[in-house]
């Protein structure tokens, strides 16, 4: 018998799947992933979107400042110049929940997204493309998060 | 209602690059009031992009997106006249949707 | 504890490698606020200034669209980097905030003592803070060049000077404790010098600001309350003499500078 958490990843599997096939309204596509937001770890997150492992690739791109002045307010973006991408997640692996957004993408946009992140302390930062054959590649680099001053 | 976004949308070559700016207060549920009681996380979790009125993009986001979000992507094939329109939904069941169009 | 550790880490990070192969904390730290500069929430205040300066309000339901700025009724573009100067009408020095709460007063009925005791961050300051944003971004890149002709512009210069060196309060600070010498800097929060012009964009001319560290939108007459709140000093007080002359002095120091408000900050 399968236990709760199983199960969610399940359906939220198979809805994720229904939705990338185009065939769900808006709104309708999936019930918020809320399983994959409460992961601690990247691999986890990846999980509860379909693919068992993830490969670091060189076609994946992070973008992000090496030291952020303040964690609140931390620039990142995903992007890969692959074809058949499905979903690109953007991650902070010291997070209290390790996901922070995830974005659908279609053939209508580029593969590349870019919004800004709290992080609660230094941290790698990844950007994981989930691709339409169940690949999940994944891009990393490091973060550091400063003490600012008292001012400014 | 919630305040409204700020979208700019310039096309450029084949493309339009979108950046939006939401206001949204994205609590993450981890901060403490002065009482010490947690504050509940509130945030934006869903969040669809259109253009011409067709959903190009679809995105959920957790609590750590930061605080008054900033977003950015590019639309295919996106020319200047175009329409883009953002709608998020947060795990209050708030909405929000803005309109504009590509310069 | 653990935060000193890890900004000790960060700091002998940094240190161990050799000088050619990392780049400095600080060029990190300039690459990190130029990633912010586009999609600055400052421009979410902006919208909602323009708005509150349209909008009948209060209990005259009038619009702002009579205020006097200093350029005339109305006039909004160019007030910001001639601000504080002297205005007949109320003979007081005034800067941009206090101004506009004249005008609300005046114009549209609203209780000017009330709402100069509101702390910031509530109720009618924040229509203070959005409307300050908006008019400051009327200005954005133009050059400060604040009015001396009349006499209590001068007086205040010279009243906001002795301010700035006035040493007090229980940590025996004053404004140029941090703010007086070149090359000053708070852990990795560089101070800029301001008893003279400390370049563009840069001291009085990036504030409104949106500080990121708290997600709030600030005015001058905020940070300026909040510097004498690091100094151990009690407020002076919203659109108190105190600020306007600090304010003043300043803003004539930074004749030439250009504007970058609203901007945005850690």
């Amino acid at each position: 018998m399968q236990n709760r958490r199983e199960t969610l990843r399940q359906s939220a599997v198979v809805a994720g799947l229904l939705a990338s096939t185009g065939l769900f309204p808006q709104w309708a596509h999936a019930a918020f992933n809320k399983a994959a937001f409460e992961t601690k770890t990247v691999l986890d997150a990846v999980k509860a979107y379909g693919p068992g492992s993830i490969t670091e690739s060189k076609d994946v791109t992070i973008t992000g400042p090496d030291i952020a002045e303040n964690g609140a307010v931390v620039p990142i973006g995903a992007s890969t110049t692959l074809p058949g991408v499905k979903q690109l997640l953007l991650l902070v692996e010291k997070n209290p929940s390790t996901l922070v957004a995830m974005f659908n993408v279609t053939d209508s946009i580029d593969a590349t997204i870019a919004t800004r992140a709290k992080m609660g302390q230094s941290s790698d930062v990844f950007a994981v493309a989930i691709m339409a054959d169940g690949r999940a590649l994944f891009a990393k680099k490091e973060i550091k998060v400063t003490l600012g001053g008292c001012g400014g | 209602m919630a305040d409204p976004m700020r979208i700019r949308a310039q096309a450029s070559g084949d493309k339009a690059t979108v950046r939006v700016l939401m206001s949204h207060e994205m609590e993450s549920g981890q901060r403490r009031d002065a009482n010490g009681k947690l504050v509940p996380a509130w945030h934006i979790a869903e969040v669809t992009a259109e253009h011409n009125g067709k959903v190009v993009m679809t995105a959920e986001w957790g609590p750590a997106v930061a605080k008054n979000p900033y977003l950015q992507f590019s639309v295919k094939g996106a020319k200047a006249g175009d329409k883009i329109a953002i709608s998020w939904k947060d795990n209050r069941g708030d909405t929000r949707r803005d309109e504009a169009t590509v310069s | 504890m653990k935060r000193i550790l890890t900004l000790g880490a960060l700091c002998l990070g940094v240190l161990s490698l050799p000088a050619w192969s990392q780049k400095t904390a600080s060029q990190g730290i300039d690459e990190y606020r130029a990633m912010l500069q586009d999609g600055n929430p400052a421009d979410l205040f902006e919208a909602k200034g323009e708005d509150l300066w349209k909008q009948r309000r209060g209990p005259k339901n009038a619009t702002l669209e009579q205020c006097d700025l200093g350029k005339g009724p109305g006039v909004v573009k160019g007030v910001f980097v001639e601000l504080p100067r002297y205005f007949a009408d109320t003979r007081r020095v005034q800067d941009l905030e206090s101004r506009l709460l004249t005008c609300m007063v005046t114009l549209q009925g609203f209780n000017g003592e009330e709402i100069a005791k509101t702390p910031f961050g509530r109720g009618e300051q924040n229509t203070l803070t959005a409307l300050a944003t908006w008019i400051a971004a009327e200005s954005k890149n133009m050059r400060f060049n604040l009015p001396q002709g009349h006499q209590e512009e001068r007086t205040f210069y010279e009243l906001g000077k002795r301010m700035f060196f006035m040493r007090g309060g229980t940590h025996d600070f004053s404004c140029a404790s941090c703010h007086g010498e070149e090359g000053k800097r708070i852990r990795l929060q560089d101070l800029p010098i301001l008893t003279k012009n400390p370049g563009d964009g840069v001291g009085f001319a990036a504030w409104p600001a949106y500080r990121v560290s708290n997600g709030q939108m600030w005015g001058m007459q905020q940070r300026l309350n909040d510097c004498y709140r690091q100094q151990r000093f009690p407020y002076p007080g919203f659109g108190s003499d105190a600020t306007v002359a600090l304010s003043v002095y300043l803003g004539v120091n930074a004749k030439g500078a250009a504007s970058v408000a609203p901007a945005i900050k850690r």
